[in-house]
């Protein structure tokens, strides 16, 4: 995966990806240009980690659950 | 033997053609778990490639990746695959920086078992049954299959004409023309037939179009 590495920690990527909704909410979009990173691979990403609970969704917008809070 | 009330019929398979809906998918890549909704907003070059750690297809690697920063300047990215592990593919991405000095950036699907180049026809059985032929789609930022070549394993294909063919479509897009033969951007394009007797009146008489006949007009963007 390529936010969770084989050992269930958090890659550089995912750790950039939940700093940067460390004060507000986000669209995929918005992370995408923050990180600078194509908006394919911030989508891919954003499924893995919402996938472990590590953000959650509502209305298009990304945010940190309690356990990616503790991550940042 | 199973009788005629036993059997199943197949459902045909049908590969993608252009002005389909380009075939969703799952599939593990070298950048993780991509879906091809993941492209949705931007154009997709998937291409595939017979092997790993074959000589044309490091060629073709090395010039994907030439002309990546056009095509990201065009919002199209890139997505290679074949029959290969990604375990392969990370040693050969590797290997090409390491021998040829090319970063590769672009994700590569390991398709062992073959769903996603089954689902685009990417394999020529008559070529080979376990590796893709060449293959090229051009999928615009709706999802929609525009354009589509096929290369057979012997023959690197021309990066300078996939990159040509998604401007061209994209500039028939933008202008609602068409371009002929040979078309690079900068020269003319034509514009479409008209469809009644009284608009190809009108066309011949159109200032700014130059026309060979009424059906033949060509125009500067």
């Amino acid at each position: 995966m390529a936010c969770i590495d084989p050992s269930g920690t958090l890659t550089i990527t995912a750790k950039f990806l939940l700093k940067s909704l460390a004060e507000q909410p986000l669209s995929p979009e918005d992370i995408a240009a923050r990180l600078g990173e194509p908006l394919f691979r911030v989508r891919g990403n954003l499924r893995e980690l919402s996938g472990a609970d590590y953000i959650e969704e509502d209305g298009g917008l990304y945010r940190l659950t309690e356990k990616g809070r503790k991550e940042v | 033997m199973q009788s005629s009330t036993d059997a199943v019929p197949l459902a045909p398979r049908s590969l993608p053609r252009i002005g389909d809906p380009a075939p969703p998918f799952t599939a593990n890549t070298t950048f993780g778990t991509l879906k091809l909704e993941d492209f949705k907003g931007s154009w997709l070059i998937l291409f595939s490639h017979p092997a790993d750690f074959t000589p044309v297809c490091t060629t073709e690697f090395i010039g994907f990746a030439e002309i990546q920063p056009q095509l990201r300047e065009l919002n199209c990215e890139l997505m290679g695959l074949s029959i290969d592990s990604v375990y392969s593919h990370i040693a050969w991405v590797r290997n090409i920086k390491e021998k040829m000095g090319v970063d590769i950036n672009f994700p590569v699907i390991a398709d062992l078992d073959k769903e996603v180049a089954t689902l685009y026809g990417m394999i020529n059985p008559g070529e080979s049954k376990t590796e893709t032929s060449r293959a090229v789609f051009v999928i615009d930022d709706k999802q929609v299959v525009r354009g589509i070549i096929y290369y057979p394993l012997t023959t690197g294909r021309n990066m300078q004409e996939i990159l040509r063919l998604v401007k061209a479509l994209q500039t028939s897009d933008a202008h609602g023309v068409a371009t002929p033969a040979n078309w690079e951007p900068g020269r003319q394009v034509i514009m479409p037939p008209p469809k009644t007797a009284e608009d190809a009146a009108a066309r011949v008489a159109s200032p700014g179009v130059e026309c060979k006949d009424w059906y033949f007009c060509k125009k500067d963007l």
